[in-house]
């Protein structure tokens, strides 16, 4: 059975929402119902189900209706038709004490904004929602705490929100949303407020704590590289309404509609990804202190038919392949240079994935990315492809 | 022609009215307002009596002057002018009166919370509440001051609890705009979080609301007790004893002096609640 299950889940702003729910059964569009009956379309008859343990990334521009949707999934936001079953039964339909209850139990929300209460300290931030249910202090204090450390916060808990940095805030929200234990994860996109290092960060994080925790989690989010990262489904909104649901590589090379394929076009991995971004750290060996017995050895012990050549001071001096290194052994010569070959296909960190593609395309060896001359990094041809499916296997750390 | 117009309506006995509805309520209400009346009446006198003139004045303003030097973060300003202030007070033969207005000041100002905090939070809370409320206050602050002493005469007599009536009309206001205020303003994102959590609406308003809007709702206070002292002064007019009882005699006998002296105790008195009251507030940030 599934956690979370949305059966044409709608909502209409405005008065008299019935006459607009008419015209969205007509098939009217969001911008003629405003014009019509003067109701913006919220969400528009969604449905969809999450499995637990399942991350599920809604994700549409501004004005999609997301966070709409997330609102209705927790009735912070009425809905005005459909029903959200959660293990089973409609929080639509509940009264508010079973919806308080639900709440405290089962469904925490992190905030875009981070909505940690200023005047309370970490420790009591994280202790809220335990706070609310009555539990006695020494032990909401220690789930409290767990939850800080699992998000990596122990040190701080006497500090008030304001004196953290963003990154930091938004794991005292993350922790107050883990501190009661609840099973679905709300997340309103939690870490679309956060610079682009910080919120690759906290993406490792997230997947990292959901490999231990496994919750559900629904993630909402205005970006596709985010989505990608973490969604095990993707479900697309446009104009209150979901155009596509399905895994990461079902929405890249199967899109619905042009909507759809336009948002997946938008972002294009090969005009975004660098160098540096697919690189991987490369196997060398030292022309200064190794011979062509080592090299072999190397070769050998990583797989590999060739294999750049650094000096001490890791300035890239050339390659040598496995082929000539055996020959040289057998002729017993010590010195690498003079197996040493020079036709190396080198790029800089910030060349574009497309460019790389003409050059790893006719190249025996990879590619090798250079700074001032000293090797950073190598290229292979896995990893291009890889890096344009978008499987997730792109190399953050060096961006 | 136009003129007959507007006489075709004979006047409205406005005037008669409201004079019939105040008798009614001093009839039917005098169960309610005489206790009111002897009670607080007894009370504020022994606090003023028994207790702050029971005070030695030199003992009384050392412990104004320690407070106001804890309160501002010890430094010597507010205390030094406490000390300044309250002696030449002293000196000028007005310790009394000064006691009794500070007694209406607190006693004013204290009900005017207790009535104003909770008002303002079912303004905050409801719309129709809120539609209702807003006029009557507006009302309430525009009505020039003196008026209120009419009734207040006619259900507590004269002397300090009148005075304390017509200071609560006068003086709440700012309380309960101030306080709906700052609960509207606390964040959206708060509020939702808090709802989030599960969060029951008493456990919203006294974990998120009220702390977060307590900045806000201290300032209604400060502006409320500011306002208590000056319709204090006011509610000389029908024997509220203090400071404002020596303005007010000066002035029937035109006797600038004692007016001046008097007036300038009610400045001192003024600025030192005002500096009290704004430096908590600031401090508790």
């Amino acid at each position: 059975m599934p956690v979370i299950e949305a059966k044409n889940l709608s909502k209409v702003f405005g008065k008299n929402p019935k006459q607009a729910l008419k015209l969205m059964d007509k098939g009217l569009s969001k911008e003629a119902i405003l014009k019509e009956a003067g109701n913006t379309v919220g969400v528009n008859r969604a449905s969809f189900s999450v499995e637990a343990g399942e991350i599920f990334v809604i994700m549409g521009l501004s004005g999609s209706g997301k966070s709409t949707l997330v609102r209705l999934i927790n009735r912070l936001i009425e809905p005005t038709e459909g029903s959200i079953f959660i293990d089973g039964e409609d929080l639509a339909r509940m009264d508010k004490k079973s919806l308080r209850k639900t709440r405290r139990e089962k469904l925490s929300m992190v905030f875009q904004k981070f909505a940690l209460f200023p005047h309370r300290s970490i420790l009591e931030n994280a202790e809220f929602g335990l706070e609310i249910q009555n539990i006695p202090k020494e032990e909401r204090k220690e789930k409290a705490k767990k939850a800080l450390e699992m998000v990596g916060l122990g040190g701080y808990i006497q500090q008030k929100p304001g004196q953290l940095s963003g990154g930091m805030q938004q794991r005292v929200g993350l922790a107050r949303a883990l501190a009661n234990d609840p099973e679905v994860l709300l997340m309103d996109e939690a870490f679309s407020a956060l610079d682009p290092l910080i919120r690759k960060e906290m993406q490792d994080e997230l997947i990292d704590l959901q490999s231990s925790m496994q919750k559900t989690i629904i993630f909402i989010t205005h970006d596709l590289d985010e989505a990608l990262r973490l969604g095990d489904r993707i479900a697309l909104m446009k104009d209150g309404s979901i155009v596509q649901i399905g895994t990461p590589e079902e929405i890249l090379v199967n899109p619905a509609n042009d909507y759809v394929e336009k948002f997946v076009e938008d972002v294009d991995r090969s005009k975004v990804l660098t160098a540096q971004h697919i690189m991987k750290r490369p196997e060398t060996v030292n022309i200064d202190k190794h011979g062509p017995r080592v090299a072999l050895e190397r070769m050998r012990e990583e797989g590999l038919s060739s294999m750049y050549v650094v000096d001490s001071k890791r300035n890239l001096k050339g390659y040598i392949t496995a082929d000539d290194a055996s020959a040289a052994r057998k002729a017993e010569i010590s010195n690498l240079d003079e197996i040493l070959k020079n036709d190396i296909p080198r790029v800089d960190k910030e060349t574009s994935m497309n460019d790389i593609f003409n050059i790893i395309h006719d190249s025996p060896i990879p590619v090798a990315v250079v700074e001032d001359g000293k090797l950073l990094g190598i290229i292979v041809r896995g990893a291009v492809i890889a890096a344009l499916a978008g499987d997730g296997e792109v190399n953050m750390e060096n961006a | 022609m136009l003129n007959k117009m507007l006489d075709f309506i004979p006047e409205i006995p406005i005037a008669e009215g409201t004079e019939w509805f105040t008798d009614l309520l001093k009839e039917k209400f005098s169960i309610l307002f005489d206790p009111i009346k002897e009670h607080l009446g007894n009370f504020m006198e022994f606090m003023s009596e028994e207790v702050l003139m029971a005070i030695p004045p030199i003992i009384f303003i050392i412990v104004i002057a320690l407070l106001a030097f804890f309160i501002s973060g010890k430094k010597l300003g507010l205390a030094a002018f406490s000390i300044v202030g309250l002696w030449l007070i002293y000196n000028q033969g007005y310790w009394d009166h000064l006691m009794n207005t500070v007694t209406l000041v607190i006693i004013a100002s204290v009900l005017s919370v207790i009535i104003g905090v909770p008002i303002g939070i079912l303004m905050s809370k409801s719309r129709i509440a809120e539609a209702i409320i807003t006029p009557i206050l507006d009302f309430m602050q525009t009505m020039p001051a003196f008026v209120y002493l009419i009734p207040a005469v006619a259900f507590f007599g004269i002397g300090m609890v009148p005075g304390v009536f017509a200071s609560l009309i006068f003086a709440t206001p700012p309380t309960v705009r101030f306080t709906n205020l700052g609960i509207q303003q606390v964040s959206k994102e708060l509020v939702e979080a808090s709802d989030a959590f599960g969060s029951t609406g008493t456990q919203k308003l006294f974990k998120v609301e009220l702390p977060m809007a307590k900045a806000t709702i201290m300032a209604g206070i400060n502006q409320t007790v500011m306002l208590s002292l000056s319709m204090v002064v006011i509610a000389s007019m029908i024997g509220a004893p203090g400071l404002g009882r020596e303005v007010l005699s000066s002035l029937q006998r035109s006797n600038v002096g004692t007016g001046f002296v008097a007036g300038v105790g009610i400045v001192i008195l003024a600025i030192i609640i005002d500096r009290f009251t704004q430096t908590m507030n600031k401090k508790k940030d």
